[in-house]
């Protein structure tokens, strides 16, 4: 326990997750989520998450908090989008509902397992799940875009699909789509969930599915998952603040100042790379995490045993 | 016949007094007796001392020994164990554990099984594993003694459950001093401390005071909204990370700029 005066300095105490962590460390987790979530164009919640486990911030602090910083990372780019009129509203709004319904859910399914004392394998098995199945496909994707560019083919976007075939048929004006209500709703349930579970606002999950299942034009996906994002994450926030007192402000603000910073400087960086670069990159490190977390589980843990809150006879 | 019965009632009221009363006391000093966890909270010691007040001289026999013992406010918790299911470690088994502090330190003048009796320690309850009060574990789990010792294991290795033979110093018989050391993830509350005094693995007096540790300012203010007024603090926290999001953008715009 012997640490020098200078770090020692600069432990800071967070009143909810009642652990000691150094400041420097939280701020440069945050700037370094931060720089990757600018080159990448992702929200880094769902790498932030995996990283503040790994520092010793227990997961339900981890999730909580992490959906608190995620409302404020996405604030500024969501006011951007607007004015540039890149949001579909009304889609945003019908995802949104969904999105309500699913973090209650979600919140739910947590509080249940938490009392059981798995949530943190819940957490776990869902970030190995999806950061495998993500990583993979956008590894496969990126190396085939790779080589349909050598080959100078463009990838045709799927026009028709099932979802077509629908009923309660909507008109999305903004996005030029005239579709079945339920597929969106159904996505933003599944990304409501997510965020209540992972701590993630689940943009990794609803653009692909907004570009591939939806056929939304790209240049409103990015505004209008924001834009879900947002609200989904707000209440996420509300429900951990009042069901688990499992938000932690004090790690939420110094997470948030080393993001914004990195963020900009990762935006830049990004500008000066392919795009199919960065998505191998990312999808390399997203299967790393993934790899990391699959590890702790498939391992004999060091220590067996582990102390949680009492049940209540 | 009268005053015969009167007189034995005297005696015995005298004998019981002597017998009572100690004959070695002691006065106590902290060098704190509150402790603030403030923002860098990163820890803290105190330093426990005081002497041995006696009306007679020091009695012959074994020496003076003195335990020091500081709790934590307790709790009840679930220790669970992993077991490797479909080929990821998994929780399994759990027991409850009705009572275990947050905090426990023993300091002891020489080694703890020279200096306290086992029937003492259960009486008083002053060595570690007799702090922690474990009821009973559900019937289908034969090794509950495993549970509460990977509690003290675990609470043992971050420094929260600690065991400190012969770190009491004790001078002439009179003087005593030790420090404990508390980590910085330390639960707020009452912290029991304890000095006992042995001669020959017996209790033969014991001190008791608290130290008050609390969160103060800040962090006190921000732990009794989020448990008070939850729905205010989250709307709070909502509001702060926007404002300190945008803030920290704007900044960023205007230096770029």
């Amino acid at each position: 326990m012997s640490r020098c005066a200078l770090t020692e300095d600069m432990q800071i105490y967070l009143p909810i997750a009642e652990v000691s962590v150094n400041a420097f460390l939280l701020l440069g987790l945050g700037g370094i989520v931060g720089i990757l979530s600018g080159m990448f164009g992702v929200g880094g919640g769902f790498l932030m998450t995996p990283l503040l486990f790994f520092i010793g911030i227990p997961p339900a602090v981890a999730v909580a908090t992490e959906a608190n910083q995620i409302v404020a990372s996405s604030f500024s780019g969501v006011l951007a989008h607007l004015r540039r009129k890149t949001v579909d509203l009304r889609m945003g709004t019908v995802l949104l509902i969904g999105g309500l319904v699913g973090a209650a859910m979600g919140v739910v399914v947590f509080n249940y397992l938490k009392a059981q004392g798995q949530v943190d394998l819940l957490v776990k098995l869902c970030y190995v799940v999806f950061l495998g199945v993500i990583g993979s496909l956008m590894f496969i994707e990126s190396l085939n875009a790779i080589r349909k560019t050598k080959s100078g083919k463009a990838p045709a976007r799927k026009k028709h699909n099932w979802v077509h075939g629908l009923p309660f048929k909507m008109r999305f004006r903004v996005s030029g789509l005239y579709i079945s209500v339920i597929p969106p709703v159904l996505v933003g349930v599944s990304v409501g969930i997510l965020a209540a579970i992972m701590g993630v606002g689940g943009g990794f999950i609803m653009v692909p599915a907004m570009i591939y299942l939806l056929g939304m034009p790209t240049k409103v996906v990015v505004g209008t998952s924001l834009f879900q994002i947002i609200f989904v994450t707000a209440f996420t926030t509300l429900l951990h603040a009042t069901t688990n007192f499992t938000v932690d402000i004090v790690l939420a603000v110094l997470l948030l100042v080393g993001g914004v910073i990195g963020a900009q400087i990762g935006t830049r960086i990004g500008v000066k790379m392919k795009a199919e670069q960065l998505r191998i990159l990312l999808a390399l490190m997203v299967l790393v995490v993934c790899g990391k977390l699959a590890l702790d589980l498939l391992l004999m843990p060091s220590e067996l045993y582990s102390i949680g809150a009492a049940t209540g006879h | 016949m009268m005053g015969r019965r009167i007189i034995s009632t005297l005696l015995a009221l005298v004998f019981g007094l002597v017998a009572t009363a100690q004959a070695e006391e002691v006065v106590l000093g902290l060098s704190k007796d509150k402790i603030s966890i403030t923002t860098n909270f990163a820890g803290s010691e105190i330093l426990i001392f005081g002497a041995i007040k006696r009306e007679e001289v020091i009695p012959e026999g074994p020496p003076l020994e003195v335990i020091v013992a500081v709790a934590g406010p307790s709790a009840p918790l679930t220790v669970r164990r992993k077991e490797k299911r479909l080929g990821i470690w998994v929780n399994t088994d759990a027991v409850e554990v009705d009572r275990a502090p947050s905090f426990y330190a023993v300091h002891t003048s020489g080694p703890l099984r020279d200096v306290l009796k086992d029937v003492e320690d259960l009486r008083h309850k002053i060595s570690v594993p007799r702090a922690i009060r474990s009821v009973g574990a559900p019937p289908d789990i034969q090794d509950a003694s495993s549970f509460t010792d990977a509690l003290i294991r675990i609470r043992g290795r971050s420094n929260l459950y600690q065991l400190r033979e012969a770190s009491v110093t004790v001078t002439d018989q009179t003087l005593f001093r030790t420090a404990v050391q508390l980590p910085a993830a330390l639960t707020e509350g009452d912290y029991a401390t304890r000095i006992f005094l042995t001669r020959d693995g017996a209790v033969i007096s014991s001190y008791e005071t608290t130290i008050d540790v609390q969160k103060v300012g800040m962090e006190r203010w921000l732990f009794e909204l989020s448990r008070g007024q939850p729905l205010i603090y989250g709307i709070m926290s909502l509001a702060i990370a926007i404002a300190a999001g945008w803030t920290a953008s704007a900044v960023f715009r205007i230096f770029r700029a």
